[in-house]
């Protein structure tokens, strides 16, 4: 286990004259005593941290915990007020300009909330940028791009400008960028905070999958608890400036360090970590009732699975195919899979837990989630159920909830 | 009845006294702008002439229909041919070359400066006074110090025009750039960029239409002052204006007036193409060269494995 980043007392005050709000701060005044005494904002407030190489790292905490700004000081966007930041063994503050150069064009990239693309530029240089800027020969960062934007699932899209992208496929632009330049870390400021419900899920699947196989170091930032339990290797609770607690979703669950952890547990969104939506997963392969009996096939053979889901173009759960009806249509040389589609069972998305397992038993198979316009949000399957429940017995007995 | 003298504050003494001394220490300096400026001038208004006026009218044409439209093309040589038709075509030519010249210069000094603002605030604050005071002192006065520094003729018909010129360029590049989101700087800084790099790839690129606009007023402002500037013996159209008047010749004065206006309206449509650089014919011209380069180069790297077809997208 190899610490990439490693925050010692690490304290941001914005500001010029920082040096009296630092006395004050470590005299133990609050930060709204700060505030009050010098007119600064102290924004993060001696803090600890080391992320573990290849894991995803999530800062969670309310808006203005200093989020951001500790962020910003892993690739020294933000200079730190005292304490260290050390990169890889190097302290980021003690830094040159062309070696914070050099680490933000190689080693760092960073993913921005509203996507901060370029409108007067193709998808392809807005991708290419960072590697314009270290000079790299058009002909192989165009190559790179193309490799990004194909990972990203944007191929095709590199001659279109970010207006002509939906809100979703532009912060796919935004990953890409990031990916292109081979950084091993990636900083996430709230990426997915702009985009609406169901394209977040998306999105949160989609950087899964693709974590798997680049294993990079990720910092996210969120606010949303949900999307935090879901990607956080590891979260980081912010307070103020202070982290409250570190650990994996399980541990925090089951252990909140302090009464301001398990009130922000519960607080924000008790629902969220108990409903249906929380344990759903994406399914590997779903149907569009306009394709064919063949597609449906080969999609079950990737899937390892003997149904399907079938949506309609907007993403609502219009039903499901079995494996047996489907071959007979395949015997019979039909097309079309229209005639096969079953009613699928189906449960809102903020049942509760106690609810879902009576629902789960008497599906046929696996039971969709939606949400309240009948969006397909995900899959319950017997097996994630169990492992939840499992799982959380630790804590609090959520399932008696 | 008892009245009190106050002693008047000497401002434009204290100015006149300030060119004196410029005069008297720098005068080598002015003589060598002055006759670099009137090598330029000179070069650029023989070349013109060289050419026969119709193919010069031609060419015109052709250039104002690659960056504007067919419409404005035609209407504009037909426009230059009537000048050259009353006669005064080379006047024409000359004050052109005062706009063009003036304006690049203008140009040159007026985005930098522009640029700096947007970097020192203190610079900022002390440019501001100093644009009004440019933008709204009459122009006529800025005849005065340029004939003494640079004497009569075209150099000091050109000084006045620069100074005439140039706050809408260092205006509109300082607002142009201002308004450059954070997010974007920021992005760009965190990839790697430079302060130039910033600068280069972001500000200005995105400052473009704003720091077009300000070149178009620029032109504007330009050719209000090279009319004026004829006082000081710039010559062109201006001089024309200036001899019917004092000839009451109204035919002559109507004619050169009219011949102002059509190179003002020229001017204009040329300078309102590049604020905004859409859908001109240079840009179709450009599409359809890149367009096929890119066709090859596609044809080289599907070689390569790399395909580029365009499908539905990743949407799921
Ligand atoms: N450039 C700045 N100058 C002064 N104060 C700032 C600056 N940026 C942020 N702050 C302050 O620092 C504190 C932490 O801000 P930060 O942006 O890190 O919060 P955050 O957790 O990212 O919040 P959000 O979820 O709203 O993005 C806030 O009180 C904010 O007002
Ligand atoms: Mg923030």
């Amino acid at each position: 286990m190899n610490v990439k980043i490693k925050a010692e007392n690490l304290v941001k005050i914005y500001g010029n004259k920082t040096g009296k709000a630092l006395d004050l701060f470590r005299q133990g005044l609050s930060r709204n005593d700060i505030l009050k005494e010098t007119g600064l904002t102290l924004g993060v407030a001696g803090v600890n941290f080391e992320i573990i190489e290849g894991e995803i790292f999530v800062i969670i905490g309310l808006s203005g915990s200093g989020k951001s700004t500790l962020l910003r000081c892993i690739n020294g966007l933000l200079m730190p007020t005292a304490g260290s930041l050390v990169v890889d063994g190097k302290a980021v503050e003690k830094l040159d300009g062309r070696e914070l150069r050099k680490l933000r064009g190689e080693k760092i990239s960073m993913v921005f909330q509203h996507f901060a693309l370029l409108p007067n530029r193709s998808i392809m240089d807005n991708v290419a940028f960072g590697l314009e800027l270290r000079g790299i020969p058009t002909d192989e960062r165009r190559k790179r791009a193309q490799k990004a934007l194909v990972s990203v699932g944007l191929e095709g899209w590199q001659n279109s400008f970010p207006s002509e992208l939906s809100g979703g496929m532009q912060q796919r632009v935004g990953l890409a960028r990031a990916l292109v330049t081979d950084s091993d870390i990636m900083l996430m400021d709230e990426p997915f905070g702009a985009l609406d419900a169901i394209i977040r899920m998306d999105m949160q699947e989609e950087l899964i999958n693709l974590q798997a196989r680049i294993k990079k170091t990720i910092v996210f930032v969120t606010h949303d608890l949900d999307e935090a339990l879901r990607l956080g290797d590891r979260i980081a609770i912010m307070r103020d400036g202070v982290i409250e607690q570190i650990g994996t979703a399980d541990e925090i669950l089951s252990n909140p360090a302090n009464e301001y952890v398990e009130k922000f547990l519960q607080g924000i969104d008790v629902s969220k970590i108990l409903d249906a939506s929380s344990i759903s997963k994406w399914p590997r392969e779903v149907m569009r009732e306009t394709e064919s009996v063949s597609v449906a096939l080969h999609k079950m053979k990737v899937a390892d699975t003997d149904y399907l889901f079938v949506l309609d173009p907007m993403k609502h759960l219009v039903g499901m195919i079995l494996e047996e009806d489907l071959l007979l249509l395949a015997n019979k040389k039909e097309k079309s899979i229209r005639s096969i589609i079953k009613e699928a069972r189906a449960i809102k998305s903020d049942t509760v837990m106690r609810d879902v397992y009576p629902e789960l038993r008497q599906a046929e198979k696996d039971l969709a989630v939606i949400d309240d316009e009948g969006h397909f949000l995900g899959v319950i399957t017997q097996y994630t159920l169990l492992v939840t429940l499992e799982e959380r017995k630790g804590g609090d007995g959520i399932a008696e909830h | 009845m008892l009245s009190i003298e106050l002693p008047k504050f000497a401002i434009g003494e204290t100015i006149e006294w300030l060119i004196r001394w410029l005069i008297y220490h720098l005068a080598a300096v002015f003589d060598l702008v002055s006759n670099a400026l009137n090598y330029v001038t000179g070069l650029l208004s023989s070349g013109l002439t060289a050419v026969p006026s119709l193919l010069l009218i031609i060419i015109f044409g052709f250039l104002i229909w690659l960056i504007t439209s067919k419409t404005t093309a035609i209407l504009s040589a037909v426009g230059l041919g009537l000048v050259w038709n009353i006669g005064l075509w080379l006047q024409l030519i000359s004050t052109l070359t005062l706009v063009v010249v003036a304006v690049i210069i203008a140009l040159l000094i007026g985005i930098p400066l522009g640029i700096l603002m947007t970097r020192s605030s203190k610079f900022e604050t002390i440019m501001r006074p100093v644009l009004d005071f440019m933008q709204t002192m009459p122009p006529f006065v800025y005849l005065i110090p340029a004939v003494m520094l640079f004497g009569i003729g075209v150099v000091p018909g050109l000084f006045a025009t620069i100074i005439f010129s140039v706050p809408p360029p260092v205006r509109l590049t300082y607002l142009g750039i201002t308004q450059v989101s954070e997010e974007m700087k920021e992005m760009a800084i965190a990839f790697g960029a430079s302060d130039w790099q910033v600068l280069s790839k972001i500000e200005l690129p995105l400052a473009l239409p704003s720091i077009m606009a300000g070149v178009n007023q620029c032109i504007m402002l330009g050719i209000s002052m090279v009319v004026i500037a004829s006082m000081i013996g710039a010559g062109g159209l201006g001089a024309e204006v200036m001899r019917s008047v004092s000839r009451l010749d109204l035919a002559l004065g109507f004619e050169s007036g009219l011949a102002i206006v059509i190179l003002a309206m020229v001017l204009d449509r040329v300078g309102r193409s590049f604020a905004s650089i859409k859908e001109t014919p240079a840009r179709k011209v450009i599409c359809f060269f890149r367009a096929r380069y890119n066709r090859a180069k596609n044809s080289k790297s599907q070689v390569l494995g790399i395909t580029t077809a365009n499908n539905e997208g990743g949407d799921t």
